[in-house]
C-alpha cells in the first residue's frame, strides 16, 4: 500500500493508528533481532504520537511509520551517528526535517544503523561495538552504506513505512541499490541540514528511501524548503514532486553515461540497465550516449579529499566535555581530549581525520584542499554543459551487486572507496539523483541511477516513475 | 611528500588522536596508498578556475538582528556529567 492510500484509510477511520503502530513496533523488533537495522527503537515516543494522531488524524503523513538514519537528531532520542563517541547523547531539539515530518502526522519509530559518521560504502565501518546490518535478501551480504539500516528496513518491513537517509558521497543510492529500494537524494541545500550530525558540510544532504518513487517523492517534498536556522538551505520554490509520477515523457532527452559501462562494471548490471534503455527508446524517448571525462577520472579523489578535510574539522568538536562518551577529568586538556577520542572512534574515523588534517596542514592546503575545490568547479561545469542538452543522465548506480561480508574483508580502504566510482560525481556537484531497482525479480537488486540538474527533482520523479512501470515494480 | 610512520604520528598528534604502535603500523601503508591515489589530482589544470566551496551558489543571508529565545543553561548542560554550578567542567588548562 502506498502512503497516500494508507493516509486516506487513516483519515476515514479504516486504520487504527495506535493498533497499527503497536504491530509495527513488534515487527520492527523482530526484524532487528536478526538483521541489526536499528540503533534505537523509540517505542514510547511512537506510541505517544500514535495516540495523538488517532484522536486527530491530520497531515499528509498521518500515522505513517518513519525511521531515520541515526545522524538525524530527534529530541530526547539517542542520536549518535553510529559512533561510540556520541553514546548517550540525546538532542534537546528536532532536526528541521524531523519536525516537518511530525507536523505532517508521521510516527517516528526509530533510528537506523549506519557506517560511523557515514564513513563507508558498505556499512561495515560501524562504530565500536555496533553490529553491521545484514542484507534483507541474503544475510551473508552487506546492505551497502552508509545508510545501510535505512535501506535494509525499507526492503524488509512488512508494513507501510519510509525512511530518511543521508548522503555525503553516495550514502543514499548505494545502499538503496544494493537492497533494491528507491533512494532519492535531493540537490544540495534543498533540505535543511539543521539537526543533521555533520560529516562534510558542503556535501551532506538528507534524502528519502521508500519502496516506490511516489512515496520517496512525497516525503522529499515535505522535508524540502528554506530554513532560517540553516544558512545553506535554498529558498527555491519546492514543487509538489509526487505529482510528477507517471507524467508523459514526451520530448524528454536522456544522456546515457557511457563511463558507467566500462570494464569495472559487472556484465549483468550493464545488461539490466541497457534493457531499460531499450524500452525507453521504444517509447520514443530520445537517448544519446555521452561521456563525463573529468568526472569519471577525478570525481572520486576530489570528493574524498574534500569530504575528509571537512570531516576532520567537523569531528574536532568531539572531545568528551559537552556531550557523548567521556572519561575522568585527569591530565591536561590535550591528554584528556586525545584519550576520549582515541578510545571511542573506530579505525575509519581515525583514518579520515588523519588524511583530512594532513590536507589542511600549512603547506598542503593549497595543493590538496584548494585544488580540489577548483576541480569541483570544473566537474560542475562538465555536468552543466550536458544539462543544456539533456533533461536527465542515466547510468548504473553501483558497479557490482551487494557483496558478501567475506569478500569485503579482503578489500583495502582504497578499494572500499572505489565502490563510489559512479556516484561520487553527482554528490560532489550537488546534483539531485535517484536510484531504483531494475533487476530481474530472481536476481539480487541492481540500481539504475538518474541524475538531473540542480533543483530539477521533478524530472527525476517523472523518469523514475515511468521506469518503475517498465520494470513492473 | 614522504608518507611514513613519523608523519602519521605527527598528524595524529595534531588531530588529538593517540595512536598505538599497532595502529600506526596498520594505517601507514593504507594512508600512503590513498594519498598516492589523490596525487593524480595534480594532472588537472586549475589555472584561473574559481573554487567551489559549495556546489551551489550561495548569497550571504542574514537574519534580522532581534532578541529571540536561545538554548537555556539547563539544556546546554543536559548531556554532560562534567558540570558544576551551572558551568561545564574541563581538564586542567595549566
Amino acid at each position: 500500500m502506498k502512503i497516500k492510500e494508507f493516509v486516506s484509510k487513516v483519515k476515514k477511520g479504516e486504520i487504527d493508528v495506535f493498533e497499527n503502530t503497536k504491530k509495527v513496533l513488534a515487527s520492527l523488533k523482530d526484524i532487528d533481532k536478526e538483521h541489526f537495522y536499528m540503533m534505537h527503537i523509540c517505542e514510547d515516543l511512537a506510541l505517544d504520537q500514535a495516540k495523538k494522531i488517532k484522536n486527530k488524524p491530520v497531515g499528509r503523513l498521518a500515522g505513517v511509520p518513519v525511521t531515520l538514519k541515526d545522524c538525524i537528531c530527534v529530541k530526547g532520542v539517542p542520536s549518535t551517528s553510529g559512533s561510540k563517541i556520541l553514546s548517550g547523547y540525546k538532542p534537546t531539539f528536532n532536526a528541521t526535517a524531523v519536525q516537518k515530518l511530525i507536523d505532517e502526522g508521521a510516527i517516528i519509530i526509530g533510528k537506523t544503523s549506519q557506517d560511523e559518521f557515514g564513513f563507508g560504502a558498505l556499512n561495515t565501518n560501524t562504530g565500536i561495538g555496533i553490529k553491521a546490518p545484514l542484507h534483507p535478501l541474503d544475510k551473508t551480504r552487506v546492505c551497502g552504506g552508509s545508510s545501510g539500516g535505512s535501506a535494509g528496513i525499507t526492503k524488509k518491513a512488512d508494513f507501510v513505512h519510509v525512511s530518511l537517509a543521508e548522503s555525503t558521497g553516495g550514502s543514499i543510492v548505494c545502499p538503496a541499490s544494493f537492497c533494491g529500494v528507491v533512494g532519492f537524494c535531493p540537490t544540495y541545500g534543498r533540505v535543511s541540514r539543521y539537526g543533521l550530525i555533520d560529516y562534510g558540510s558542503s556535501l551532506d544532504k538528507i534524502g528519502t528511501m521508500a519502496l516506490t518513487v511516489e512515496d520517496a517523492a512525497l516525503v522529499l517534498e515535505i522535508i524540502s524548503g528554506y530554513d532560517e536556522n540553516e544558512s545553506t538551505s535554498s529558498d527555491k520554490r519546492v514543487e509538489p514532486f509526487s505529482e510528477y509520477v507517471d507524467t508523459d515523457l514526451k520530448n524528454l532527452k536522456v544522456g546515457l553515461i557511457m563511463d558507467g559501462f566500462g570494464d569495472g562494471v559487472d556484465e549483468p548490471i550493464k545488461k539490466a540497465v541497457q534493457k531499460v534503455i531499450d524500452s525507453l527508446k521504444k517509447n520514443k524517448v530520445k537517448i544519446e550516449e555521452v561521456n563525463l571525462p573529468l568526472t569519471s577520472k577525478y570525481s572520486l579523489s576530489c570528493y574524498y579529499l574534500l569530504a575528509m578535510t571537512e570531516a576532520s574539522t567537523n569531528l574536532a568538536k568531539y572531545c568528551g566535555i559537552r556531550y557523548g562518551a567521556t572519561t575522568d577529568l585527569k591530565g591536561s586538556f590535550n591528554e584528556f581530549f586525545s584519550k576520549v577520542r582515541s578510545q571511542n572512534m573506530g579505525d575509519e574515523a581515525k583514518r579520515r581525520i588523519i588524511i583530512g588534517t594532513f590536507a589542511r596542514m600549512a603547506g598542503h592546503r593549497d595543493a590538496y584542499y584548494l585544488r580540489s575545490t577548483k576541480i569541483r568547479t570544473k566537474i560542475i561545469e562538465e555536468y552543466k554543459r550536458l544539462f543544456k542538452k539533456y533533461d536527465v543522465l542515466i547510468s548504473p548506480t553501483m558497479p557490482i551487486v551487494a557483496p558478501k561480508f567475506d569478500d569485503v574483508k579482503k578489500l583495502s580502504p582504497l578499494q572500499n572507496f572505489m565502490m563510489d566510482i559512479l556516484i561520487a560525481g553527482p554528490n560532489l556537484a550537488g546534483m539531485p539523483h535517484i536510484t531504483l531497482d531494475v533487476a530481474d525479480e530472481r536476481s539480487l537488486p541492481i540500481g539504475l541511477l538518474i541524475i538531473a540538474d540542480h533543483f530539477n527533482e521533478s524530472k527525476l520523479v517523472k523518469v523514475a516513475s515511468n521506469i518503475e512501470k517498465i520494470v513492473g515494480r | 611528500m614522504k608518507v611514513d610512520k613519523d608523519l602519521i604520528a605527527h598528524v595524529a598528534e595534531l588531530a588529538r588522536l593517540d595512536l598505538s604502535d599497532e595502529e600506526i603500523e596498520k594505517f601507514t601503508p593504507q594512508l600512503k596508498e590513498i594519498l598516492e591515489h589523490f596525487s593524480k589530482l595534480d594532472e588537472v589544470d586549475v589555472k584561473d578556475v574559481k573554487p567551489s566551496f559549495q556546489p551551489i551558489e550561495l548569497r550571504n543571508r542574514l537574519r534580522d538582528d532581534k532578541k529571540e529565545p536561545c538554548l537555556t543553561q539547563d539544556k546546554a548542560l543536559l548531556n554532560t556529567k562534567h558540570k558544576k554550578d551551572g558551568y561545564f567542567l574541563g581538564p586542567s588548562a595549566v
